[in-house]
């Protein structure tokens, strides 16, 4: 027997039940994977663990994890800050070209006429010093509450790297305005490579292996002889697209060891003096 | 007094994320070393109440009953994270609108800028080029810093300390951190806010002079001693050296050995990683300051000179 047609008012109630209750769609079953109708811990946790975003995280953490006091929140605040340079720098490539004759009246495009051009130049500015800090913040709390030893000596190399990555980034953009600032700064930078030992054609031994200002480290690294368009070019290059890989690596590689070692490495419980064994490894 | 040239450079925009550094850096010592000293008095306390110590302060911290030892990490954790990230969207906002990033005129390498200085955070190893020749300054010291830390955790022996703030059971790597930041932190203020036109010292408050030529000789240690030639200035240096990693690396013992938990950790420490610390120790923690003091009170400029490279 054929099935009856729907009435009106059936359809509107099945969109009805659609809209009050989302979670008991297909549609968004296919997008979430897990149930969410039931408000249990289980549910909360799953909701954490299956999410591709949030899967970093465990569950459930220790309470006492949870306090601001403990961690400054820096590690956090670091990532997400790159978070948001990646997205302003993304805005600001639309509209600069690394080349001699245009990098700087790029700038001047950004500052003056593009819609919150100037905004966006200066939160990827502010937002790459505040990094710096706030990487050096991470890595003061870090040694203060010992959170480097056994088993997270790796992880903290890892976060070096990180952190000289870090200062190679906002290094690397200092140049890209083309202005006085930045190409004074990156020849006085780029001047210590010509005394790289072995290397740099001034420095110790260099001479001697057949350096020269034509074939030296600095060379390499500006891609001439001086600070000149070959040198915006590779420092756009490393800076878009170079350094920002291997931070996401990195930082894929620091996340994921942060967990494997055990999450946040505390508040942990107080060690007497006394309960220290005395054995010589 | 000119209040003028210390506000110039001051609200240089560039110069403001250091002053913000300052603070920062400065708040979060005081904050966590405030936490350090709490634990310290905890630890007193229950090494002196065996009883208390068997229940007390070994899970959870402040713990009330019916409390679990667990949250979810949805919402307790992921609300703090989103909070933490729409502070730091405000103030980067708020700072972005308040203040503009600095632009100059167009690149021109026939114009020098003077001073022109590297960008904060790398000022400070613009600073130690006074003290340094560049292959030790720019290159092999950064080299050095970046191999002492990422060994740190490999020569840190004291299983005490793990996971909490405390000042007592680690005061050795305390110090040898705090030391070594600071010398970081005071070479970019002094490359900031204390280096004028030529690089020239120019006390807060001094006028920078572009014209200001100064006529300081430098010597050299053999030199100082009366000897010449090649050979001579070499071995001396080498001996000044040496003398100096000795005597250094004997105070340094004395200093990581005076109490009794200090000799404990010290007995748990491989002959390998006390060697490689005493190292970095005096290499980077005295070394160099003594270096910037001799060329500052003393102006000596090379202590060891050898025909390929001077130290």
């Amino acid at each position: 027997m054929e099935p009856e047609p729907k009435s009106p008012k059936q359809a509107i109630e099945e969109v009805k039940a659609g809209l009050r209750a989302p979670q008991r769609t297909q549609l968004w079953k296919s997008i979430f994977r897990v149930k969410h109708t039931r408000n249990d811990t289980r549910t909360r946790a799953l909701a954490v663990v299956s999410n591709v975003f949030l899967h970093l995280h465990p569950g459930r953490v220790n309470r006492d994890a949870v306090r601001y006091s403990y961690t400054w929140g820096m590690g956090g605040i670091s990532a997400y800050l790159f978070l948001v340079l990646l997205f302003t720098g993304a805005l600001l490539m639309f509209y600069y070209h690394p080349t001699k004759v245009q990098a700087y009246r790029d700038i001047l495009y950004l500052e003056q006429d593009v819609p919150f051009g100037r905004l966006l130049r200066n939160m990827h500015r502010w937002g790459a010093h505040l990094m710096v800090i706030t990487v050096w913040l991470h890595m003061l709390r870090v040694v203060l509450t010992g959170a480097y030893k056994k088993p997270r000596e790796f992880n903290w190399c890892v976060g070096v790297a990180l952190l000289v990555l870090t200062l190679l980034l906002s290094f690397t953009g200092y140049l890209l305005p083309d202005d006085q600032l930045g190409f004074w700064a990156v020849t006085v930078g780029t001047n210590m490579a010509r005394a790289t030992p072995l290397v740099g054609h001034e420095g110790p031994f260099g001479p001697q292996l057949g350096m020269t200002p034509f074939n030296d480290l600095r060379f390499g690294l500006l891609g001439g002889s001086v600070v000149d368009s070959n040198a915006l070019l590779r420092a756009y290059v490393w800076h878009c697209i170079g350094i920002p890989l291997v931070v996401l690596l990195l930082m894929g590689v620091h996340f994921w060891r942060v967990r494997k070692d055990g999450g946040i490495s505390g508040p942990a419980p107080l060690v007497l003096d006394g309960e220290m064994k005395d054995e010589v490894r | 007094m000119d209040f003028s040239q210390i506000w110039e450079i001051l609200s240089a925009a560039d110069n403001v994320p250091i002053v913000g550094l300052l603070a920062g850096v400065g708040f979060f010592v005081w904050y966590g070393l405030r936490q350090g000293r709490e634990m310290d008095r905890l630890a007193v306390r229950l090494a002196a109440e065996p009883e208390l110590a068997k229940t007390h302060h070994r899970k959870t911290q402040p713990y009330e009953e019916g409390w679990e030892r667990e949250v979810q990490v949805w919402p307790h954790l992921l609300k703090i994270e989103f909070l933490a990230a729409m502070i730091v969207t405000v103030l980067l906002l708020v700072w972005s609108l308040a203040l503009n990033a600095p632009l100059e005129e167009p690149a021109n390498p026939n114009q020098t800028m003077n001073p022109a200085k590297a960008p904060w955070y790398f000022v400070g190893l613009q600073e130690l080029l006074v003290y340094f020749d560049p292959w030790f300054a720019g290159v092999v010291l950064p080299l050095l810093i970046l191999a002492g830390l990422m060994l740190f955790p490999y020569l840190d022996a004291s299983p005490l300390g793990t996971g909490y703030y405390t000042i007592r059971q680690r005061k050795v790597v305390l110090v040898s951190f705090g030391a070594g930041f600071s010398i970081w932190l005071a070479a970019i203020f002094v490359g900031t806010f204390i280096r004028g036109p030529g690089w020239m010292w120019f006390w807060p408050g001094e006028t920078w002079d572009h014209t200001r030529v100064v006529f300081e000789k430098t010597r050299n240690l053999p030199e100082m001693l009366g000897i010449h030639g090649a050979a001579g200035e070499a071995l001396v240096g080498l001996v000044t050296v040496v003398l100096f990693y000795a005597s250094a690396g004997w105070a340094i013992h004395k200093l990581v050995t005076r109490t009794e938990l200090d000799r404990r950790i010290y007995a748990r420490t491989t002959s390998l990683q006390y060697l490689t610390f005493q190292f970095f120790a005096i290499t980077l923690l005295v070394g160099v300051p003594v270096k910037i003091l001799l060329r500052l009170a003393f102006r000596i400029k090379y202590v060891w000179i050898t025909p390929w490279f001077n130290l």
